[in-house]
């Protein structure tokens, strides 16, 4: 542990530097970097190669190869390469490799090697050919930044949704810039480019002439250019070996140095840390690598291979064929910890946990000092973030337990930051270890989250990984396992040489009724595979019914959907699917297809019945359903046509079909409403007045009140109206008229078969007493009580009631008994009442 | 009153730069704004309206903005029919997922009376998922329920659809305590008589009379005894109202004009009054009595209305029949009383009334009777009315007595051994048949008709019986009433066999142990087809006899008269 402190190079007074290693890279490269197109995705991403490019003049037969590698150099995919010649190549925020060629195709790649698809730069960049281009990152993606043959440039912001920019021109720009990149400020992506002695600044409109700000003079030309990882700062290396560092508005200059190496260096990166003050560089030559920054000296590391540098959010990695390593300024925890002869809190509590550990005094001396100084929390939140910047897990280790030795002496220590840094250390140092080849810091680990994460490895298809990460960080199932196991299963459907059967049962096993997966999501999958047998039967294990329908449609099941519609319940889908199978079918199967699903039938009757008439006909004779075919025959009669003989003739279809219906009560009645239609019309030509569509009662009445009486009562016969209908009917109507005298010698036709009563009452409402009287005589003896109150003889009333010697009768007069007029009824009543019960 | 007015008046719609409102309906607009919107039930034939609407101002040159917003949601078929007709093009649709509109404390209507006809007489199952939907929501604003029973095809499917909301969503509820204890689910068709019956409290009564459209009544002229009708809302808040809505109406009287004279007695408190307690009354009483006074005049207004137009029509008469129905005497007494009804023309909706409480309380009606009835209201009402008949025997409201009992016994013992899903198709087979109804044997088994001894007292009801003058128990009610007791449906498989439909019950003893005890009193009772303010009032008494507190959830609240309606064909 003493010489723990011996890969730190100190920077100026402040700051030191340290690089160790990732990994020992065994990916066994044929050629060097130096002869490939490099491209590494950020984040411990990917890398990918392109060997035997273009530039390189050899024979143009031999087609290059491309290999996409993990960050610990195992081989991930590997392809000829068939297309048109490449000039760069570049990663975007999804790990997608974009490959832009010479003639401005942009060709999109998987981790894997898969062809997603491909884009064009536009019709002016494929003629004037790609000199140059830069894949960049902003906070909406990934762009692509193209120099064209003729000094222009074209941009895109995000490739995902393509918008091409074309960037205006420099004024006297006869040859391509000596360096170039890309800036992004305030949401707009400039492009900063080098002219000779001259800065030019792109934007949409304009190009302006910059300056930075204490530039050294007698600079003639610039050689690199480097933005920092968050766009916030720019470093310039000029042809005199002049480094001039400051921010990327070039408002403010941070500081400068002069390497006096006047050779153009290979690469140049920012290595920063986020929040921390120091600004450094990287720069690399050939078989030089050093690090400046605010500080008179340099470091200096001596290449022994080709190495390319990976600017990080944190640091910078540098592979080569041996090795892969990480650069970064050492974060302030670790420095005060392991500071030679350090006294901070930290250190001495990583002190005296080891003491304890000898079982020595000492560790009681160490802890009373922080104590002393009232530092013991200080203490233990730097060693859980020292530990947290340790790439080694035994270091980390070590100083998780010197934090947990600390905690107990300790009152209230919230313990969950100690319990996250364990398991975050835990997830990061399992995507390290070689076989994953992801070799995050932790910094890039709380940048990236872990939701991202987990969409890396399940890029790369380390589904177990991925779960046991949800699992041992007890993500909810529908963000973690859930979403890990569609991703697993929509993969596992394109394993073509697995019969459906055994996958179909393979994903049902591993997913079982986990919450959140969506079958269907997968099936869909299989089915863009063209596994269509596949996705019908995963179909089957997808709980929601509705969820399978969209899918089936897709899959010309129409019939299939039509079931699991119905099953859903949800007539809004039913209805969806049956006006697909209504186009799809012919009209025959369609009917046929809806006779045996009644639900979807009704519906689409319904339907019918609004929108189509014809169809709704259509359908009952198919049915054979004479009923409903009468009453749509019924229906049309009165609402769909207009003429009497169209009429008619739609009540004779209804009767002939009420009869196949074996309904002759409906048939009668039809046959009898045709000949009351003939009828009307006959006597509207005949009569004055409107008959048409009354009913039957109405027509007789309307007779009446016209004083047709012999018509009526030929109606009367004809339709068999029976007695006591016509008795109401005519009392009615001779009342309504008033035609008192009609009325009496009407009564006196024959016995009245609804008796007398009805007379009174509806004289009474014609409020004709003296009418009314006439008639209250002729009541029978059980209404007699009632017809005489109704003509307001309450005292003769009574004394019919007392002969009935009826009690409710008796309490009816009663009732009627009103103030000083009724008195003595009243009286007599209750002198009745009381002998009954005497009695 | 509609429900947009009880959600935004005109007022607050103007405010809000509406310009005028119109009915959607076939005929052009006459507004020359710049832009409509259509709030419309997702229907067909509104459909058509708005797109003759439109097609109309194509023809006419002018160019407008259409905006139709659904509610409470948008169907497929809507989009087709707009579509066909040219103009999907030309309005933009939304959707407003309102289903449930509070009417009441206790009252939750979601406004589709067109539910009835479409479930149960078309088949159509477009609104159950808008009754999901609706639980959904409420179970998500009041936690689950842990116990839930119902009865009835519509009831289970519902049930199941919420269900399946509920799992597909899980979590947001999972943790929640239960609010409310119970839900119980009802299908209409399971009991017809009860909406059928004439009804007597005095909120039904109300609504017979002057019909409740949301909560609201329009009183006319006769009514408020001035010449203006007034819009009048009938919920808890107004005092005079709620101490009457759930009484026998041969109370109300009475209970009114002890009403006046108590006020009257305040009032007259302010004579002998010195300065500073005159202030006092003015100030702080003078209002309420005011307001209690006008309120009082109004229901007096109305109990007259309603007293002079019962007494024109015999009243008496017809209940007398209808209870004579409900017990199954003298029922070739009832039987001529309806054909005189129907002779005399009294109302074609009464007519069809009486007919489905005959056919429904004797198991449809003997073949002679069946045929004449049907004669008689032919020759008086017009001849479209066979559709009527042709609807309301596919609904089970008026059949045909059958030669045996074999069919039924079949189709009762299929439908008992096939799962539900097929259940349905047997039925649409069956449904040429006659459905049953086994009134007379069911009121035997849950005893619907008290033996009285002596006369009821209607001013201190006993049981359920005295919201139909204490003749009838409402059939509805009574199931609640021995489910809630016995927590289950054990003991009632014979009901349960008679009605013919399929019941089922879930408890979930997880939740309820977290329920506390006062959520475990309250019940929400869903009534799908529609429920009556008698089976309300019904249920509130009994929450009050046993400590329940009942909720009612309705789609939407009926009475006979809508019921009929709804299954008649009319003229266009």
């Amino acid at each position: 542990m003493d010489c723990y402190t011996a890969n730190w190079n100190p920077l100026g007074d402040s700051a030191f530097y340290r690089k160790y290693e990732l990994y020992s890279m065994d990916w066994d490269l044929k050629e060097e970097l130096r002869d490939c197109l490099v491209a590494a995705a950020p984040y411990g991403g990917p890398i990918a190669l392109l060997r035997n490019p273009w530039r390189k003049e050899k024979a143009a037969s031999v087609r290059p190869v491309l290999d996409i590698y993990s960050a610990s150099g195992i081989p991930l995919a590997s392809l000829l390469w068939k297309s048109g010649p490449v000039v760069s190549l570049g990663w975007s925020a999804e790990e997608e490799l974009l490959c832009v060629q010479e003639d401005g195709a942009v060709l999109v790649y998987g981790l894997h090697g898969d062809f997603r698809r491909h884009f064009s730069m536009g019709n002016e960049v494929l003629q004037n050919r790609v000199l140059d281009a830069r894949i960049f990152h902003t906070e909406f993606g990934s762009g692509v930044a193209i120099l064209t043959g003729a000094h222009r440039f074209t941009l895109s912001a995000n490739v995902g949704d393509l918008k091409l920019r074309r960037m205006p021109e420099v004024p006297g720009l006869q040859s391509a810039p000596s360096c170039w990149t890309t800036l992004c400020q305030d949401r707009v992506t400039h492009i900063l480019l080098a002219v000779g002695p001259d800065l030019y600044l792109l934007d949409h409109a304009a190009c302006s002439a910059v300056t930075p700000p204490g530039l050294v003079p007698g600079v003639s030309s610039f050689l690199q250019m480097a933005v920092s990882f968050t766009y916030r700062h720019l470093a310039l290396f000029t042809d005199t070996g002049y480094i001039w560092m400051g921010t990327a508005s070039l408002k403010e200059k941070l500081c400068e140095f002069n390497c006096n190496i006047r050779a153009p260096p290979k690469q140049m990166v920012w290595c920063s840390r986020p929040r921390s003050k120091e600004r450094a560089i990287v720069v690399a030559w050939e078989r030089r690598l050093m690090v400046v920054g605010d500080a008179p000296e340099s470091i200096q590391f001596v290449l022994d291979e080709d190495s390319y540098l990976v600017p990080e959010l944190d640091g910078v990695r540098i592979f080569s064929r041996s090795t892969h390593e990480f650069l970064h300024e050492v974060p302030v925890a670790s420095e005060e910890i392991f500071k030679i002869a350090s006294m901070a809190p930290g250190a001495l509590l990583l002190e005296a946990q080891k003491e304890y550990e000898k079982e020595s005094q000492k560790a009681d001396e160490y802890l009373r000092e922080i104590q002393e100084l009232g530092q013991l929390t200080q203490a233990v939140q730097q060693c859980i973030e020292a530990a947290g910047h340790e790439h080694q897990p035994d270091m980390q280790k070590s100083l998780l337990r010197a934090a947990s030795f600390g905690k107990c002496f300790l009152d209230r220590f919230p313990p969950d930051s100690f319990v996250r840094m364990c398991q975050d250390l835990r997830v990061l140092n399992a995507v390290r270890d070689y076989h994953i080849g992801i070799p995050l810091t932790y910094s890039q680990y709380k940048q990236l989250t872990i939701q991202v994460l987990l969409d890396r490895l399940v890029l790369r298809r380390l589904y177990p990984l991925a779960i046991q990460i949800c699992e041992y960080l007890r993500l909810p199932e529908v963000q973690g396992v859930s979403r890990i196991l569609a991703h697993w299963a929509c993969y596992k459907v394109q394993q073509k040489d697995v019969s459906d059967e055994d996958v179909a049962r393979a994903i049902n096993q591993k997913l079982g009724d986990t919450p959140g997966v969506s079958y269907s999501d997968i099936a869909a999958r299989a089915y863009g595979c063209g596994r269509t047998e596949l996705a019908i039967k995963l179909l089957e294990y997808e709980p929601r019914s509705g969820e399978q329908v969209p899918l089936l449609l897709k899959m010309k099941r129409s019939k299939l959907a039509l079931s699991k519609a119905i099953e859903s319940g949800d007539t809004d889908l039913v209805f969806t699917v049956l006006l697909h199978l209504k186009n799809e079918l012919n009209r025959g199967d369609f009917f046929m297809t809806l006779r045996n699903q009644p639900m979807a039938l009704s519906l689409y009757r319904q339907f019918c019945k609004h929108q189509e008439l014809e169809t709704l006909k259509d359908l009952y004779n198919q049915d054979d359903n004479h009923q409903e075919l009468g009453s749509f025959h019924i229906r049309a009669s009165y609402a769909a046509e207009e003429r009497i003989e169209g009429r008619v003739a739609a009540l004779q279809t209804a009767t002939d079909a009420f009869y196949k219906a074996k309904n002759e009560f409906a048939a009668k009645a039809t046959e009898d409403q045709m000949r009351l239609l003939r009828l009307q019309r006959r006597l509207e030509d005949e009569l004055e007045g409107q008959f048409l569509d009354l009913s039957l009662h109405d027509t007789v009445t309307t007779l009446i009140l016209g004083g047709h009486n012999k018509r009526a009562e030929q109606l009367a016969r004809d339709f068999r109206i029976p007695d006591k209908r016509l008795w109401w009917l005519k009392l009615t109507a001779l009342a309504d008229l008033e035609d008192w005298e009609e009325l009496e010698k009407f009564s006196k036709s024959k016995k009245s078969p609804i008796g007398y009563l009805p007379f009174v009452e509806i004289c009474m409402k014609q409020h004709n007493k003296y009418e009314a009287k006439k008639y209250a005589s002729r009541v029978g003896p059980e209404h007699k009580v009632k017809a005489l109150l109704l003509v307001g003889d309450v005292a003769q009333a009574a004394d019919v009631a007392i002969e009935h010697r009826n009690e409710a009768e008796l309490s009816l007069v009663l009732s009627h008994c009103t103030g000083a007029t009724d008195g003595a009824t009243a009286d007599k009543i209750q002198r009745a009442r009381a002998q009954a019960q005497k009695k | 009153m509609s429900p947009l007015d009880r959600i935004a008046n005109v007022s607050i719609l103007k405010q809000h730069e509406v310009d005028k409102l119109y009915k959607v309906d076939n005929k052009p607009a006459l507004s020359s704004n710049e832009q409509l919107c259509f709030l419309v039930r997702p229907r067909i034939k509104n459909m058509r309206y708005i797109a003759n609407l439109v097609n109309a101002d194509k023809v006419a040159g002018r160019t407008r903005r259409y905006k139709v917003i659904f509610s409470p949601q948008k169907f497929y078929a809507c989009e087709m029919v707009l579509e066909e007709e040219g103009i999907f093009g030309d309005v933009s649709c939304d959707e407003w997922a309102f289903s449930l509109l509070p009417l009441d404390v206790d009252l939750l209507s979601m406004e589709l009376p067109e539910f009835f006809r479409d479930y149960f007489l078309e088949g159509d199952q477009r609104w159950i998922n808008t009754v999901a939907q609706a639980l959904h929501l409420l179970s998500t604003l009041y936690g689950p329920f842990p116990n839930c029973y119902g009865i009835g095809r519509c009831a289970k499917m519902s049930y199941e659809l919420w269900r399946r909301l509920e799992e597909e969503e899980d979590g947001e509820t999972k943790g929640r305590r239960p609010e409310i204890g119970h839900i119980f689910f009802l299908d209409r068709d399971m009991d017809f008589v009860t909406a059928l019956c004439s009804q007597v409290v005095y909120e039904g009564l109300v609504d017979d009379t002057f019909r409740i459209k949301c909560g609201s009544v329009d009183f006319g002229p006769e009514v408020t005894s001035s010449d203006k009708s007034l819009k009048v809302l009938l919920n808890a808040e107004d005092k005079v109202f709620n101490e009457i809505r759930n009484e026998h109406f041969s109370n109300v009287f009475g209970f009114l004009s002890q009403k006046a004279r108590n006020l009257q007695a305040q009032y007259d408190r302010r004579r002998g009054m010195d300065i500073k307690q005159m202030k006092n009354f003015v100030s702080q009483e003078l209002k309420g009595l005011k307001q209690e006074h006008r309120l009082l005049s109004l229901h007096i207004g109305a109990c007259e209305s309603i007293m002079k137009k019962k007494t024109k029509q015999d009243f008496q008469e017809l209940i007398k029949t209808e209870h004579a129905l409900l017990e199954g005497f003298n029922i070739r007494e009832s039987t001529s009383y309806i054909e005189e009804h129907i002779d005399r023309q009294v109302s074609p909706i009464e007519s069809l009334r009486l007919m489905c409480l005959l056919s429904i309380t004797e198991n449809g009606l003997i073949s002679k009777d069946y045929r004449s009835l049907k004669t008689q209201y032919l020759q008086s009402y017009g001849p479209e009315h066979l559709l009527t008949f042709s609807n309301l025997r596919r609904a089970g409201l008026l059949t045909e007595q059958a030669p045996g009992d074999t069919l039924t016994a079949v189709e009762s013992k299929v439908s008992k051994l096939v799962t539900d899903k097929a259940a349905g198709k047997i039925t649409d087979a069956f449904s040429s048949l006659a459905k049953r109804s086994n009134f007379r044997a069911i009121s035997k088994k849950l005893n619907l008709i008290p033996r009285v001894d002596g006369e009821y007292d209607l001013k201190v009801p006993r049981d359920m019986a005295y919201v139909f003058s204490g003749a009838y128990v409402p059939l509805s009610c009574r199931i609640i009433e021995q489910v809630l007791e016995r927590r289950s449906w054990q003991g009632l498989d014979e009901v349960v066999r008679l009605l013919n439909c399929s019941e089922f019950a879930f408890t979930d003893m997880t939740k309820e142990d977290k329920a506390s005890s006062e959520s475990l009193r309250l019940i929400l009772v869903v009534f799908l087809g529609g429920c009556t303010f008698s089976e309300i009032s019904a249920l509130r008494f009994l929450g009050r006899e046993k400590g329940y507190r009942f909720i009612f959830l309705t789609t939407a609240v009926t009475n006979s008269a809508r019921l009929m309606e709804a299954m008649s064909e009319v003229k266009a």
